[in-house]
């Protein structure tokens, strides 16, 4: 067995057990915590897919995680209200079961990441990195800028979205889920990775020219593969807006696209278990040093520089070397 | 039947002219030497052949279809298959990674390479990047071999290798030839290696084609003249 897939299991145990820990101690807060950590970790491998495996470095993702939750949202609010989204062509009504929520918070997401993916894969390096954080403003503002759903101040939705058979304001049973769709996308991600699609991904990465000679047309795989990142990524803003009853335009800012790309750079760039690894340091530098100083980012910002420099396999490199593995 | 031909082909980088007027008839089944000294537009001939440099005149028909307007991938699903100059595998993937991330749907799959290259069966799970340069250069070959092309273009497939391995090179093209049938272009500056398997040879000399023939008449004149040996 390689020490990265040891590592992996090691890693998914923990995120089993610590929380089962945590109840039995009753402490929901750090359920909570350990479903913040999960919640951006499934962020995280939708960037991962874009970034580590097809080297697009995306400093948009901010937009599909906010479409999710603003996908929750909507759907929610109109739910509470018990009025409809629309009613022109067809009635369309909000909605408080999660299934449904994650379905149009994917297909939203997926279909944003598409549009934004067709138009800003024309271009690569800088340019790519710029447009997509233009689209993550543009977004930004107008969500500040639209009163039906809250604008500036957010939108709150008082209870959270229903599970057939699970009780999910137990924060246990919520985390239950969470935890159980990132090992889902995690083992996806991990075939799709040793798939021709995943292969021919990254062989795109390391050398587009020739993966055109071999009959790969490079930008359709690169929108494939950008879609699907986006569509992940927007999963993850529904849980998160669902963990926290809350979306605001906070959740489209280039800063929340920081903080994916950080902690997929802490965990590791392009390991399946890096985004897991880097969400979960995030969340205890957040709690730990966030008690200490408000500004608990300039440590942060300290490790993020030694990583880069230092260990660009990201923690998990340093733990299992810098040789990529699939699962 | 002509599988590939070249027309009055005129290509530019940039502003600056590289081909001039570049003829060349590749019958289905041949092995056709492309030749002439560093710099005289070998390597941009096959550019223009696989789409990575749009040709500004003349004509490039592959299979009766014009290629004008295909882009590189499209030119190769149409059954273009490359060993570019210097193998630029994917390093970082490995050999049977390398092989399927290529593969479309045929007779060359990773058994049959396999047979072919028997080095490449036994290392299926390394790392293309410690593979050794001959071990490369039989990768690159596999790997375009699993696009299961109609034409094969092997473009300074032996350079820097160990005479040893430059053997095995060959006489592998050798076996294609004999028991594919496959189309083959090769470059290569070895004229007695070339010899052993070519059916025809194009000279190329500033960009221009300046000898098309039978393999078999090539004088000593016509290659001290454009070849320099």
């Amino acid at each position: 067995m390689q020490r990265e897939t040891l590592i992996n299991i090691i890693v998914l145990a923990l995120l089993v057990l610590f929380p089962l820990w945590a109840w039995q101690a009753d402490e929901p807060f750090m359920i909570t915590l350990a479903t913040r950590a999960v919640i951006l970790a499934l962020a995280g491998v939708g960037l991962n897919l874009a970034l580590g495996l097809g080297g697009m470095v995306s400093f948009g993702h901010a937009v599909f995680f906010g479409v999710g939750g603003y996908a929750m949202g909507i759907l929610a609010s109109h739910a509470q209200s018990y009025e409809p989204i629309f009613e022109w062509p067809f009635l369309f009504e909000g909605s408080k079961f999660m299934p449904l929520i994650w379905l149009v918070a994917i297909l939203s997401s997926g279909l944003a990441a598409l549009a934004i993916g067709a138009l800003s894969l024309r271009t690569s390096g800088v340019y790519f990195i710029m447009i997509t954080l233009a689209f993550g403003q543009m977004f930004f503002y107008f969500t500040i800028s639209w009163p039906a759903y809250g604008g500036e101040d957010g939108l709150s939705v008082y209870v959270r979205n229903g599970f057939p058979g699970l009780n999910t304001l137990d924060p246990i049973q919520f985390y239950g889920i969470c935890l159980a769709i990132l090992a889902i996308v995690l083992f996806a991600m991990s075939r799709l990775a040793r798939s021709s699609f995943g292969l021919a991904l990254s062989a795109a990465r390391q050398n587009e020219e020739r993966v055109q000679a071999v009959g790969i047309g490079v930008f359709r795989l690169r929108l494939m593969a950008f879609t699907i990142s986006g569509a992940i990524t927007g999963l993850a803003g529904a849980l998160f807006a669902d963990l926290n009853r809350f979306v605001s335009p906070v959740m489209f800012s280039w800063q929340t696209s920081g903080e994916i790309m950080i902690f997929v750079i802490l965990g590791g760039v392009g390991r399946l278990y890096g985004p897991v690894i880097g969400a979960v340091l995030f969340i205890v530098l957040e709690h730990e040093l966030g008690g200490l100083s408000e500004y608990w980012h300039i440590y942060l910002g300290a490790l993020l520089l030694g990583v880069v420099l230092f260990a660009r396999g990201g923690l998990i490199g340093v733990l299992a070397g810098r040789e990529v593995a699939h699962d | 039947m002509s599988l590939l031909k070249l027309s009055h082909v005129s290509a530019f980088y940039g502003p600056s002219q590289a081909l001039f007027d570049v003829h060349l008839n590749l019958a289905e089944g041949e092995v056709l030497a492309l030749m002439g000294r560093n710099g005289m537009g070998k390597s941009t001939t096959v550019k223009v052949i696989c789409r990575m440099l749009k040709h500004r005149g003349g004509q490039v028909v592959f299979d009766r279809n014009d290629l004008g307007a295909m882009r590189p991938h499209q030119a190769a699903r149409a059954g273009i298959g490359l060993v570019p100059e210097g193998r630029r595998c994917f390093p970082n993937l490995t050999v049977r990674e390398n092989l399927i991330a290529a593969a479309r749907p045929g007779a060359w799959d990773l058994e049959t390479v396999g047979k072919l290259f028997p080095r490449l069966s036994e290392r299926h799970d390394q790392k293309a990047a410690l593979l050794s340069g001959g071990e490369q250069q039989m990768l690159a070959i596999g790997r375009a071999l699993m696009t299961n092309p109609r034409l094969l273009i092997l473009d300074e497939a032996t350079e820097g290798l160990a005479p040893v391995i430059r053997q095995e090179i060959w006489q592998a093209v050798a076996r294609l030839k004999a028991e594919t049938g496959l189309s083959i272009i090769v470059i290569d500056k070895s004229i007695r290696e070339l010899a052993g398997v070519a059916d025809s040879a194009v000279i190329l000399e500033k960009g221009r084609s300046v000898w098309n023939g039978a393999f078999g008449d090539l004088t000593h004149d016509v290659t001290d003249k454009y070849l320099g040996v």
